[in-house]
């Protein structure tokens, strides 16, 4: 089986909700199995409550179909091992500063904040406006140097 | 096959991978166990979601939403966890159950107060916060202990569900300290709904009839353990607000894990499924 190649089908993927990052540089690919006659494919869930996973399954599908190398190919999610939000690549860091959301904060202190660098002028001088954003994954800030409202990806350990 | 070895009251329990490796009893306390925790998320989400468009502001409005979001996910993951071990589709689990088949405690089916959410509603936010703040700390604990549990797909989820309840956690206990610190009247609020909480609380806490079964087969720890760490989390809070409310938990309206509930609980589910038999195959 050529793995490359799933991979390189995979990257074409992206995040239903952010277009600009791909499931693999999101971190959510975790096994390529399998031979030619029978391919499986485990994907990492990411938030458990998020709609845009039934999606994803759907898209992986239909990018390894139009391979036309497999004969039966079979798309899981798993939850061993659970995703973390350290599972985002460096160039999916960038992908996401690019769509204007801040990647996901490296280090949590003591009462749970972090610190985010806003993604339009790196400024640490942010405020948290809402924990929760506009999805299961992303919170609210707001940056004081550039004056820009901004979202961020939500830190997600197992130290939680 | 992983073989992983879980430390509970002296013995070594062989971690479980799927129901060939449980004997009929085992098996039989397990599916009652997730029944608890897929009905509790599922009953507390709904009425979570009632609260749209009638939080304090429209920050709590996406919050809430949110949160009621991933509570659904959760419960949709236990409820997958029962349909592997053949209890039926999810969604007829989730939907298709009537009152006196669902294993929720009461408190978290209750009402969230008087009127309708379409008609005039007078909710409590007091009552939301406490109920939510409570429930969600024990949720924590419970998941904490599920992250050792011998059923390994169990064990796996709550590895997944802790992490995403540290967002409500402290949610919840920001709302609880504001509320409780605020001025007089709101105080007062507070201290109604921590004792209406209570009044309840033991039922959440209960694993039911099979109680002493479900820890022994090293699925979860002990009741008493869990209630325990509950208490002494509570009390920590507590004594950080100078609020002196002794911890006395009761059952008051009924006994959810035998199936015993209140009339809310039988009105939600069929507003509920109406929606759902309107169109079964809509996203939930
Ligand atoms: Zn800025």
């Amino acid at each position: 089986m050529n793995k490359n190649l799933v991979l390189h089908a995979l990257h074409e993927v992206k995040d239903p909700e952010i277009d600009a990052i791909s499931i693999v540089d999101l971190g959510m690919v975790e096994a390529i199995r399998g031979d030619d006659s029978k391919l499986v494919v485990e994907l990492l869930p990411t938030f458990m409550g998020c709609p845009a996973l039934d999606i994803i399954r759907k898209n992986v599908e239909e990018k390894l179909d139009r391979l036309k190398v497999f004969n039966h190919i079979e798309v899981r999610f798993i939850n061993d091992p659970p995703w973390t939000s350290d599972r985002v690549s460096d160039l999916g860091r960038e992908q996401l500063k690019s769509f204007g959301i801040a990647p996901p904060p490296k280090k949590i202190n003591e009462t749970g904040g972090w610190e985010v660098g806003c993604p339009y002028c790196d400024s640490l001088y942010t405020t948290m406006e809402n924990l929760f954003g506009p999805t299961a994954c992303r919170s609210i800030l707001y940056c004081k140097s550039c004056k820009n409202p901004f979202e961020a990806m939500k830190p997600l350990s197992t130290m939680m | 096959m992983k073989k992983k070895f879980y430390h509970g009251e002296g013995r070594r329990i062989l971690k479980k991978n799927d129901q060939s490796q449980m004997d009929s009893m085992e098996r039989k306390v397990l599916i009652e166990l997730l029944y608890q925790l897929a009905d509790d998320d599922f009953i507390l989400a709904y009425r979570g979601s009632e609260w749209l468009g009638l939080a304090p502001h429209i920050e709590e409005d996406v919050a809430f939403s949110s949160i009621n979001q991933d509570m659904m996910g959760h419960a949709a993951m236990f409820y997958q966890l029962l349909e592997d071990l053949g209890e039926g589709h999810v969604d007829i689990l989730a939907h298709g159950r009537s009152s006196k088949d669902r294993k929720n405690a009461v408190l978290l089916e209750l009402v969230n107060g008087p009127g309708h959410y379409l008609e005039k509603p007078k909710f409590d936010w007091a009552f939301t916060v406490v109920r939510h703040y409570f429930y969600t700390q024990f949720k924590k604990i419970r998941m904490e202990s599920l992250k050792n549990s011998s059923y390994q797909p169990l064990a796996d989820v709550a590895v997944k569900v802790n992490m995403e309840i540290y967002y409500h956690l402290l949610h919840w206990k920001t709302w609880f300290m504001q509320l409780i610190d605020a001025n007089d009247e709101a105080r007062n609020r507070m201290e109604t709904a921590v004792q209406q909480v209570f009044d309840e609380f033991a039922d959440v806490l209960s694993y039911g009839p099979n109680g002493r079964e479900i820890a022994e087969a090293g699925f979860i720890d002990k009741e008493e353990i869990i209630t325990q760490m509950w208490k002494h989390q509570l009390l920590t809070v507590f004594e950080s607000v100078n609020l002196s409310i002794p911890i006395k938990i009761k059952t008051k309206s009924g006994k959810g894990r035998e199936g015993f509930h209140t009339d809310d609980l039988a009105v939600a589910l069929s507003i509920l499924s109406e929606v759902y038999h309107i169109d079964p195959a809509a996203n939930w």
